[in-house]
C-alpha cells in the first residue's frame, strides 16, 4: 500500500533535513529519498527544494541527469547487463539478447543497461537486484531471477 | 589436535560475483566447530582464479582456485593439517601452491596494491603491520611544504589518465592564497576494463585514508571528499566503515595521532554518470548539481570546490602517496621510465585467460601485460585488437604489441595509457562496431554542454551507420569516411573535455588499423539495444 501522500512528503522532509548540514547536500538527499521510496515524485522535489531553498527546477535538473534516479515505481525486481567493452568482448551483446528474449513480457522484472560495473575480467557481468554477477550466461539470467522471485 | 589454521576468502566484488559469500558461509559453518577462522580480505587479483581461497600453513598462504560452496574438502583438510598439498597431491583440490610464489604474482611490483588481499580491510593495526601508516608518520615530522617537494621528487603523475605530475599540482593548490582547501578524490573509475579504484577501495581503505590526511596535511586542507561512483556499493560500505574505524584510532578526526592536524573526510555518491569521472564534472556532482563540465580556466587547484583551491587527484595516486613518503621519493622514483616514474597498476580484462591486476613499473610491454600475464585470450582464438585507456583509449592491433607501456611512449605511438585498462579482443570483433559504440557511448553519457561533443557523436553513429550500410543512403563509403574523420577532427579540437575530445581516439584507431571493418555489407546484425534514439536528457 502507499503510503497517504501527507507522509510520504513528512518523511521526505525529514531524510532532507537529515543531510542540510552537509556541503552541497542535493545528490545525497536525492539517493536517501529514492531508497526509502523506489522512486522521486513531484511532490518530492518540491519537498525537497522546499528545505534546502532551491528551487523546483534546480533539484528536477539534477534529477533528470543523473541515470540513477527514476521518476517512475521500480517493477519487483531490477536485471541490469553491463554493454561495455570489455563484457563486449565476452559476448556481452548476444547476452543482452538473450536474456531480453528469455524475460520478455515478465511484468515483474525491469532489464537495463549499465556501463561497467568493475567486474571487468570476470564477464559478461550484471546485477539481479543490486547484487553483482559475473561469468553470466543468459540461463544463468533466468536462473538468478527465478532465485530472487522465490 | 592444535586449532585450524587461518582461512581466507576474498569479499571482494568480483569474487563475490563467482560465489565468494556462499564459500565463505560454508567453511565457517565448517570450521568454526573446530575452532577456525575465516577471515574476509580484498582479492589477490588474480581474478580468474576467483573464489580463490588462502589457507595459512607451514609453507606460507597457499592458495585454492575457483573454490565452491560445494567442493571445498582440500581447503579444510589443509586448515586442519597446516601442511599445504605436496608431491603428487600438490594440485589437490585446485591448490596453486603459495600464492607469493605463483608466477604471476611474484613477476610484479605491488608498492600500491602491496596489501591487497593480504590484510584484514577495516583492521587498522593489521594495515600498520603490513607497512601502514608509515608514510604518514614520517609526514608528520616534516613540513608541509617538504611533503609537497618530496611528492615532487617521486616523479608521481596522475594515475587517473591524465598523467599530471602530481607534485606540480600540490604546489599549485598550496601555494594559493584561501581561507580553505578542500581535496577531491576521484574514484568514479567508469571506465571499462577498469577496476583497480575498486578493489583498492574495498581491499585496503586505510591507504586512501591515509594518503589523504598526507595530503591535508601537505596542502592545509581540512576537509577532504571521496567520489564514489554508485555501482560500487561494496566499495563504499567499505570506505564507510574505514572512516568510522580511522576516526574511533586518531587516524581522522581533530588531533590526529596527537599531533594537532586536523584532518577529515566525506563520502559522496555518485548517480550513474560517466561524465562525473571528468574532474570539473565530477566538482559540480559534489556540489549537488548536474555533472556538467567546466570551462577551464580556472584550474581546479586555483578555483575547485565552492570556489577554493582543491586537490583533484584519483584514488590510485592518493594510495601511491604514503609509499612515497614512507619509502622516500628517490626508491618510488627508481622503478619505471624516464619520464614515467613508479608503478602502475595495469588491469587486464575483457576476452583474456588470466584477468586481473598487475603491478609493475611502468615500461612493461602490451605483449608481456596480454601474453605473459595473461595467457592470451580466454576464447582461446588469436587476440586482434587491444584496447587500453578505457572507451577513450585507442585501439591497439595485434602486431603492435611491442609498445611499452609508458606515457609517451603510447603517445608517441598514438595510443592511450590512461589509467591502465587493457580490454583484449579476439579475431571475431567486428571494429566498426567497436567504433560506432564508442560514438554511440559519447552520445548517451555526453554532458551537453559544449556541441562538437553532443551533437558531433550523434552524427558519428549516423555517418558510421551509412559507412557500413546499415541506413539507405550510404552510396559513397569514400566520402562518408572523409566525413568521419572530419567530424573526429571537429570533436577533438572543440569539445570542452576529453569526453568529446578523447572520443575520436577509438574511433580513429579502428578505422587506421582495421580499414576492412569499415566497408559497406549487405547484411548486417542490428545492435542489440536501440541505438541513440531517445539518447537521455
Amino acid at each position: 500500500m502507499p503510503e497517504p501522500a501527507s507522509d510520504r512528503a513528512a518523511a521526505v522532509r525529514a531524510l532532507t533535513a537529515e543531510q542540510a548540514h552537509r556541503r552541497g547536500p542535493l545528490l545525497e538527499v536525492l539517493h536517501a529519498v529514492q531508497a526509502r521510496f523506489g522512486h522521486l515524485e513531484r511532490a518530492d522535489l518540491e519537498a525537497i527544494a522546499d528545505v534546502l531553498n532551491l528551487s523546483v527546477a534546480d533539484v528536477h535538473g539534477v534529477v533528470s541527469f543523473y541515470h540513477d534516479f527514476r521518476t517512475s515505481p521500480p517493477t519487483a525486481h531490477r536485471v541490469a547487463l553491463c554493454r561495455a567493452e570489455a563484457c563486449q568482448a565476452v559476448g556481452a551483446e548476444a547476452l543482452c539478447a538473450a536474456a531480453t528474449a528469455e524475460l520478455a513480457g515478465a511484468a515483474d522484472v525491469e532489464i537495463a543497461e549499465v556501463f561497467c560495473l568493475g567486474n571487468c575480467a570476470l564477464g559478461p557481468s550484471g546485477t539481479v537486484d543490486g547484487r553483482l554477477h559475473g561469468r553470466l550466461t543468459a540461463q544463468r539470467v533466468a536462473q538468478l531471477v527465478a532465485q530472487v522471485r522465490s | 589436535m592444535s586449532a585450524p589454521a587461518r582461512v581466507l576468502v576474498p569479499a571482494d566484488a568480483a569474487a563475490r560475483s563467482v560465489g565468494a559469500d556462499e564459500v565463505a558461509s560454508a567453511l565457517a559453518a565448517v570450521l568454526e566447530s573446530d575452532r577456525g577462522e575465516v577471515v574476509r580480505t580484498g582479492s589477490r587479483g588474480m581474478l580468474w582464479l576467483e573464489p580463490l581461497v588462502e589457507v595459512e600453513t607451514d609453507s606460507g598462504r597457499v592458495g585454492f582456485a575457483n573454490v565452491t560452496a560445494d567442493s571445498f574438502e582440500a581447503v579444510v583438510d589443509t586448515a586442519r593439517s597446516g601442511r599445504a598439498p605436496a608431491g603428487e597431491r600438490a594440485a589437490y583440490g585446485g591448490c596453486v601452491g603459495v600464492l607469493d610464489e605463483h608466477p604471476f604474482l611474484a613477476r610484479q611490483t605491488r608498492l600500491t596494491t602491496a596489501r591487497l588481499g593480504i590484510v584484514d580491510p577495516l583492521d587498522p593495526e593489521d594495515y600498520g603491520r603490513h607497512g601502514g601508516w608509515a608514510g604518514l608518520r614520517a609526514a608528520l615530522t616534516m613540513a608541509p611544504a617538504e611533503v609537497v617537494e618530496a611528492v615532487v621528487a617521486s616523479g608521481l603523475r596522475g594515475r587517473g589518465g591524465a598523467g599530471f605530475p602530481t607534485g606540480i599540482k600540490w604546489r599549485t593548490v598550496a601555494g594559493a592564497q584561501a581561507d580553505q582547501r578542500f581535496l577531491a578524490i576521484n574514484v568514479d573509475e567508469g571506465d571499462s576494463g577498469t577496476f583497480a579504484d575498486r578493489m583498492l577501495l574495498e581491499g585496503d581503505p586505510f591507504a586512501l585514508l591515509e594518503g589523504m590526511v598526507i595530503a591535508g596535511h601537505a596542502l592545509g586542507a581540512t576537509e577532504g571528499y571521496v567520489y564514489v561512483r554508485s555501482e560500487y556499493p561494496d566499495g563504499i560500505a567499505m570506505l564507510d566503515k574505514a572512516i568510522r574505524t580511522a576516526r574511533q584510532s586518531g587516524y581522522l578526526g581533530d588531533n590526529i595521532l596527537g599531533s594537532g592536524l586536523r584532518f577529515d573526510v566525506d563520502i559522496r555518491v555518485g548517480a550513474g554518470a560517466y561524465i562525473c569521472g571528468e574532474e570539473t564534472s565530477m566538482l559540480e556532482s559534489i556540489e549537488g548539481r548536474r555533472g556538467e563540465v567546466r570551462a577551464k580556466p580556472p584550474i581546479p587547484a586555483l578555483s575547485g570546490l565552492w570556489g577554493r583551491p582543491t586537490l583533484v587527484n584519483n584514488l590510485l595516486t592518493m594510495v601511491a602517496v604514503p609509499t612515497v613518503l614512507a619509502e622516500g621519493p628517490e626508491a618510488y622514483a627508481a622503478h619505471g621510465t624516464a619520464r614515467s616514474r613508479g608503478t602502475q597498476v595495469f588491469q587486464l580484462a575483457g576476452n583474456i585467460r588470466q584477468g586481473g591486476l598487475v603491478e609493475v613499473g611502468f615500461g612493461v610491454t602490451l605483449r608481456e601485460l596480454v601474453e605473459d600475464f595473461g595467457g592470451g585470450t580466454l576464447s582461446g582464438r588469436p587476440v586482434r585488437a587491444v584496447q587500453v585507456g578505457g572507451p577513450l583509449g585507442a585501439y591497439v592491433p595485434a602486431d603492435r604489441l611491442d609498445v611499452p607501456m609508458d606515457y609517451e611512449a603510447m603517445a608517441d605511438a598514438g595510443f592511450m595509457l590512461g589509467h591502465g585498462g587493457v580490454v583484449v579482443f579476439d579475431d571475431t570483433v567486428d571494429m566498426a562496431r567497436q567504433a560506432r559504440f564508442a560514438m554511440e557511448f559519447c552520445a548517451k553519457e555526453s554532458c551537453g554542454k559544449c556541441t562538437p561533443c553532443r551533437i558531433g557523436s550523434q552524427r558519428g553513429v549516423e555517418t558510421i551507420d551509412r559507412i557500413i550500410g546499415r541506413a539507405a543512403d550510404g552510396d559513397d563509403p569514400a566520402a562518408e569516411l572523409a566525413l568521419l574523420d572530419d567530424l573526429c577532427t571537429t570533436m577533438t579540437k572543440g569539445s570542452l573535455c576529453a569526453m568529446g575530445g578523447l572520443t575520436p581516439m577509438p574511433v580513429r584507431s579502428a578505422v587506421q588499423h582495421f580499414p576492412e571493418d569499415f566497408r559497406p555489407r549487405a547484411s548486417r546484425p542490428a545492435p542489440v539495444s536501440g541505438a541513440t534514439e531517445g539518447a537521455h536528457r
